[in-house]
């Protein structure tokens, strides 16, 4: 299978945006999942329906609401820009921005639940025996809730490989600069005679998709073993 | 070593309220389900917060809600064993164990790992997960784990109660040796097993409805006839000491109490050793002369210090025995036919077969 220079500069951004979206994502959607699983505080379910939006909203919606905000001339990317000289809009990093709030409620998702599944008694213990929050954080909370941390970064990162809508409205689709996997298969569609490049591409986002699904698999069977009797406290 | 408890919690209609200290030794708070037991043990251990009061150990404030203190679960070095051990799935029960010794504070000293393992039976068990140990395997690493914390104290919160009857006389031995000295830490022992706390405990709080029903030596509190309705007739009995002075051949032994000899089946414990018989106050038959003729040999010279009627047809009878105090129920109208009455000296017979093996306990 042979990819021609525009095909192989979306893959290698859209592995660029997916890694780094996955990675900027993960503590804060830990701590994000983390508050809706223990805390109650004012205003929670304002931030669960926050984070949740982007999985219910059309993408293109999510999409101009992140140019209206973060674009130029946008109250968030104004300031950016002003301060920082950053630019999101129409920009690689903007296609990051995209792929974080768009992976975002998954990886809550997965994470929160594996949290709620946690005793907080397992905890208390912990506690009892000596162990600061953060200690007990580290060594009893997060070695339990790891299936779930994973099975978050693996949606997230799939969802980042895979996010179309938000990420051509906000960044458009520029060859070499903003143009993702899905953005060039849609662009190679739409070319007379494009079918060849838009399938070699398809087949390369199964094969992506697939072997995350069971790195994946293998990784939660592993974890899975290492904390055998993950059962609570019987 | 004391810790002194004076604290209130009001848990919707329900309410919390009592002031006891706990000297060194084993303390045992008795309450049934609801009375507020595992609230109290938590304020101690900082998991619950009460409404006001204080807690001191030693003069160490763990809580003060008039200063504003309220030291932190982990900075308490409250050696907590719960009902359910609470062990760390995750990890093996040598990591269990090491979880403790590596939050005890830098600088500590108390028994080591193998000490631990060693004391409380645990060397075949090192590398097993917690879903492959039995129920009492667990409460005892659970055990081990809290005293490698190198706790000021231990608290118990039923720690027997998940267990059944043989699993439990397994586990009561090792709770025996924790208390005679290896460690000679205070401990707060919750219960609603009377016959756990009569072997175990040196002072005893009844706790009911959130208020402290009675309180003071385990030897007092179980003579009391007062605290009859609050434990229930059927567990209700005094506890008396004895010295093993024979072990005969054909299995009964012979123990020799302040007032005379009994002869007990099934005694365990070897020859000197003084151990504690808890006597159910319903196994104990009252003689105005000294009866003879009877299956049971075991007969105590007694003096009636107090009566207690009750509502019922029964009465519980506390009696001096040399010293020690037994506790009798009897009913009422037995009470009226033997004239029995404060001060009268009269005879009582103990049913040899009640006094279960689980109840001899040093």
């Amino acid at each position: 299978m042979m990819l021609d220079a525009a095909s192989w500069d979306a893959l290698r951004l859209s592995l660029l945006v997916a890694c780094t979206a996955t990675i900027a994502a993960l503590p804060i959607a830990l701590w994000v999942a983390w508050l809706l699983a223990r805390r109650q505080f004012y205003g929670k379910a304002l931030l669960s329906t926050l984070v949740h939006l982007p999985l219910v909203l059309p993408p293109v919606v999510t999409g101009y609401f992140l140019l209206m905000i973060f674009g130029r001339y946008g109250p968030i990317g104004s300031f950016l820009y002003d301060v920082f000289g950053i630019t999101l809009a129409f920009r690689w990093t903007g296609a990051v921005l995209a792929a974080v709030i768009m992976g975002f409620p998954l990886m809550v998702r997965a994470m929160r639940l594996a949290i709620e599944a946690v005793d907080p008694k397992l905890e208390e213990a912990a506690a009892t025996l000596g162990a600061k929050p953060a200690s007990v954080f580290i060594s009893i909370t997060l070695p339990l809730i790891a299936p779930g941390i994973l099975a978050g970064t693996i949606m997230g990162f799939a969802k980042a490989i895979g996010e179309f809508g938000a990420t051509i409205t906000f960044v458009a689709n520029i060859p070499g600069q903003t143009q993702t996997l899905p953005s060039a298969i849609y662009s190679f569609l739409q070319i007379p005679g494009g079918e060849g490049r838009a399938i070699a591409l398809v087949l390369l986002a199964c094969v992506i998709a697939i072997t995350a699904v069971a790195l994946s698999e293998w990784l939660a069977q592993r974890v899975a073993k290492r904390i055998r009797g993950n059962e609570g406290d019987t | 070593m004391s810790l002194d408890i004076n604290i209130t919690k009001r848990l919707g209609k329900f309410t919390l309220d009592v002031k006891f200290t706990a000297p060194n030794g084993v303390t045992a708070v008795f309450g049934r389900s609801g009375a507020g037991k595992t609230t109290l043990i938590n304020a101690v251990a900082g998991l619950k917060e009460p409404d006001s009061g204080h807690i001191t150990l030693d003069n160490t404030p763990l809580f003060d809600a008039a200063k504003h203190i309220k030291l932190p679960t982990h900075k308490r070095r409250m050696g907590y064993v719960f009902q359910d051990a609470r062990l760390f799935p995750h990890m093996d029960v040598t990591q269990n164990l090491r979880f403790g010794l590596l939050h005890a504070p830098t600088g500590s000293t108390g028994p080591s790992l193998d000490e631990v393992a060693n004391l409380l039976g645990l060397t075949d068990l090192l590398k097993r997960r917690p879903t492959d140990l039995s129920g009492g395997e667990k409460q005892r690493v659970a055990l081990g784990r809290a005293l490698l914390s190198r706790p000021k104290m231990l608290l118990m919160d039923e720690p027997l109660a998940a267990l059944d009857g043989p699993r439990k006389d397994n586990i009561l031995p090792y709770l025996e040796r924790l208390k005679s000295g290896v460690t000679g830490l205070p401990i707060l022992y919750v219960s609603h097993a009377l016959d756990e706390i009569a072997r175990l405990a040196d002072q005893l709080v009844i706790l009911s409805k959130g208020k402290i029903a009675s309180s003071g030596s385990i030897f007092d509190v179980l003579a009391d006839p007062a605290i009859v309705p609050l434990v229930g007739v059927r567990q209700a009995g005094a506890v008396l000491q004895a010295i093993v002075t024979e072990h005969g051949e054909d299995g009964i032994s012979t123990l020799k109490t302040k007032a005379g000899t009994l002869e007990l089946p099934g005694v365990a414990a070897g020859v000197g050793t003084l151990v504690r018989l808890h006597v159910l106050a319903q196994d104990v038959i009252l003689s105005r002369k000294r009866p003879t003729g009877l299956s049971s040999v075991n007969i105590l010279p007694v003096t009636v210090k107090s009566i207690r009627t009750g509502d019922g047809p029964g009465a519980a009878i506390n009696l001096d025995v040399a010293g020690d105090q037994l506790l009798a129920r009897v009913t009422a109208r037995a009470v009226q036919d033997l004239d029995l009455a404060t001060g009268l000296d009269c005879f009582a017979v103990i049913k040899a077969t009640s006094i279960a093996a689980t109840s001899i306990g040093r």
